[in-house]
């Protein structure tokens, strides 16, 4: 077990790396140059090799990702174009305020998604089955943006009772844990929890359908539980896999969601990086994209850990 | 004559759905207390069923049962709630034809024993977990001790259904279901299975029903044979009297289409044609239409049950006659 945990962790550095690479290279195929951005318009061509030269773009690219990668290994991501602050400083006020809204949508979401799933799959061609599957269906369907706008219109414009942008009061980009800031939180974490609720009670509704329909459940029975006592075994099967996806879930949310935090101007990962990716900040988007990937290989980690653990027919070694 | 253990009378069972089944159809059959009764016949001729109606396990929704199961003095069909979870698995158990789906696969086989007998005997976890390794010591599972914690994927077929077994037995049953508990297996491992059912059944004392479709099995475990054919039982008797003495054209089939004596490269005897679907009740003798010997009263009416001796019953016109022609 400590053998794979620790060939898991090595495993780590390849994936970051690629990843690096990978978006490092994008970023230069894309049209469009940085300095375009932050350059007077009457700068002279000596002014502007002095600032290609001030940020190293006047070296070739393999050079310039050796550079980038190992000061990266350091903790030192650069610094940000647009605004001339370090990246990683940048980066961690960002994956804080995208943490607050995971887990907010996290509660929310998957509490919801379980109970709906485990009651549509063990009343499974009912009545309740059919309207808890098309309110997930819904769920997964409508545009979540879409849906963020209109709780925005209702809930912020017409009835007043929230507030609609910002992850606190006057734009405020540090959260705090008092009623003024969780009343942001509201929206956007509702909005945010809809799409892993609609996903996670599908998951478990075909699961515990799946369940119910083999023959142990009826050995269980036979030995005399009544449905308390079956419903145990139901839920310690469904566990391994209602917790794979929820993983899964997790890393998305945690990943932010750049359209739903950019409708309600959170000021989270995915709101910096399509800020990164409008004014070509080349740092800031390396940076940023580097610290999710890492964090949806933690949590990947973390899920297959937690698997082996309540699964007994699952051996990592 | 003693009070029977199981007395069935009249039994219906029919399935509605997509497709409306007759599984069982008016079917009667009884065991004395610590008798072994092997169901003798093809698949789909209402064996399983029968068992599970025993146990009440057939989906509620889509079943329609009648007639009357008496158990040990209680009426089976009536019962509900708690008291139906105390008789399944308290008076009546069951073990299943394929120990690896029957069991929960992520609970440990200790665990799994230790729940019957916390459930029905209101002991702690720890007297549950005695019991469970005196169970598994019973049913002679090498060093007992480890297989408490052990998985069933991480156990062979045959000790996995002695583990089934050893959680059939936990609660000390009056009567065993056994629904061919031994055609998942191979066949060194069936014979022991066999035995060791034969020899628990004798300490315990209980009476066990067992559903096969192997005439080696049934003659090897039990004390009398029901043949089922469509829904019904055709004969029944004691092993003897059926083996030697077969009336009804069904049984004689099965016996004469056995491998066992068979001569290599002669043609082997098989019965032709195929059981019926039952999508209707029968209205005349289900097996008419692959009988040799049917005639217009097999046809038109359900044949009657004639009684050639004490325990003996055979559901054809010709049973008598048949008997005279040899």
């Amino acid at each position: 077990m400590l053998a794979y945990l620790l060939r898991r962790l090595v495993y780590v550095v390849p994936v970051a790396l690629g990843v690096s690479l990978i978006c490092f290279m994008l970023v230069h195929i894309a049209p469009g140059d940085p300095l375009v951005a932050v350059m007077p318009l009457d700068a002279t061509a000596e002014q502007e090799a002095e600032m290609r030269a001030a940020y190293g773009f006047d070296k070739p690219l393999p050079v310039q990702f050796g550079l980038w990668v190992a000061k990266a290994a350091t903790g030192d991501l650069g610094r940000s174009i647009a605004t001339g602050r370090p990246v990683a400083g940048e980066v961690m006020t960002a994956v804080g305020n995208t943490l607050v809204l995971a887990a907010a949508a996290s509660l929310i979401g998957f509490p919801l998604g379980l109970l709906f799933g485990f009651v549509a799959g063990y009343f499974r061609d009912t009545g309740v089955d059919r309207a808890v599957t098309a309110l997930a269906i819904t769920g997964v369907s409508v545009p979540n943006y879409w849906l963020g706008m209109v709780l925005v219109i209702v809930f912020s414009v017409t009835l007043g009772w929230l507030p609609a942008m910002g992850a606190g009061p006057g734009g405020s980009r540090d959260w705090g844990w008092d009623a003024e800031h969780l009343r942001y939180l509201v929206l956007p974490a509702v909005t945010l929890a809809v799409v892993p609720m609609g996903i996670v009670a599908r998951t478990v509704r075909a699961l515990v359908g799946d369940i119910l329909s083999q023959e142990f459940v009826q050995a269980l029975y036979a030995k005399g539980l009544m449905h308390g006592g079956v419903l145990r075994h139901v839920v310690r099967n469904a566990a391994p896999t209602a917790l794979a996806v929820m993983g899964l879930q997790l890393g998305y949310l945690l990943g932010g969601s750049i359209l739903i935090e950019t409708v309600f101007n959170w000021p989270g990962t995915g709101f910096l990086l399509s800020n990164a990716i409008f004014q070509r900040d080349l740092p800031l988007l390396q940076g940023t994209i580097l610290v999710l990937a890492l964090f949806f290989v933690a949590v990947n980690l973390l899920v297959d850990l937690a698997q082996t653990v309540i699964d007994p027919r699952i051996k990592r070694t | 004559m003693t009070k029977p253990l199981v007395d069935i009378r009249d039994l219906s069972v029919t399935f509605s759905g997509e497709r409306t089944v007759h599984a069982v159809n008016g079917l009667d059959l009884s065991l004395p207390p610590g008798e072994v009764l092997a169901i003798l016949g093809e698949s789909g001729s209402g064996k399983s069923v029968t068992l599970k109606t025993l146990l009440r396990l057939l989906p509620p929704r889509r079943t329609a049962i009648s007639g009357m199961i008496a158990v040990d003095g209680v009426d089976v069909l009536s019962l509900s709630g708690r008291r139906l979870a105390d008789y399944r698995g308290g008076t009546v158990s069951m073990v299943f034809q394929e120990p690896m789906l029957a069991l929960d696969p992520v609970y440990s086989i200790g665990d799994q024993i230790a729940e019957a007998v916390m459930r029905h005997e209101g002991l702690g976890r720890r007297a549950a977990m005695e019991r469970a390794l005196d169970m598994l010591t019973r049913v002679r599972i090498p060093s007992p001790e480890r297989r408490l914690k052990v998985f069933p994927h991480e156990m062979s077929g045959g000790m996995r259904q002695r583990a089934m077994i050893a959680l059939a037995l936990a609660c000390r049953p009056k009567l065993l279901l056994a629904d061919e508990p031994t055609t998942a297996l191979d066949a060194t491992v069936q014979i022991q299975i066999l035995l060791l059912l034969r020899e628990l059944q004798r300490e315990f004392g209980m009476g066990v029903i067992f559903v096969t479709h192997d005439i080696g099995v049934a003659v090897e475990v039990a004390d009398r044979i029901a043949v089922m054919y469509a829904g019904n039982v055709v004969e029944t008797g004691t092993v003897a009297e059926v083996i030697r003495d077969a009336r009804h054209p069904y049984t004689k089939g099965l016996l004469a289409a056995n491998l066992h004596g068979a001569v290599k490269g002669a043609r082997l005897e098989a019965i032709r044609g195929a059981p019926p679907a039952l999508e209707r009740p029968p209205e005349a003798c289900s097996f008419a239409p692959r009988c040799d010997f049917a005639d217009e009263r097999c046809r038109t009416a359900p044949p009657p049950m004639i009684v050639p001796g004490p325990g003996r019953r055979v559901a054809c016109v010709l049973a008598d006659r048949l008997e005279a022609a040899e």
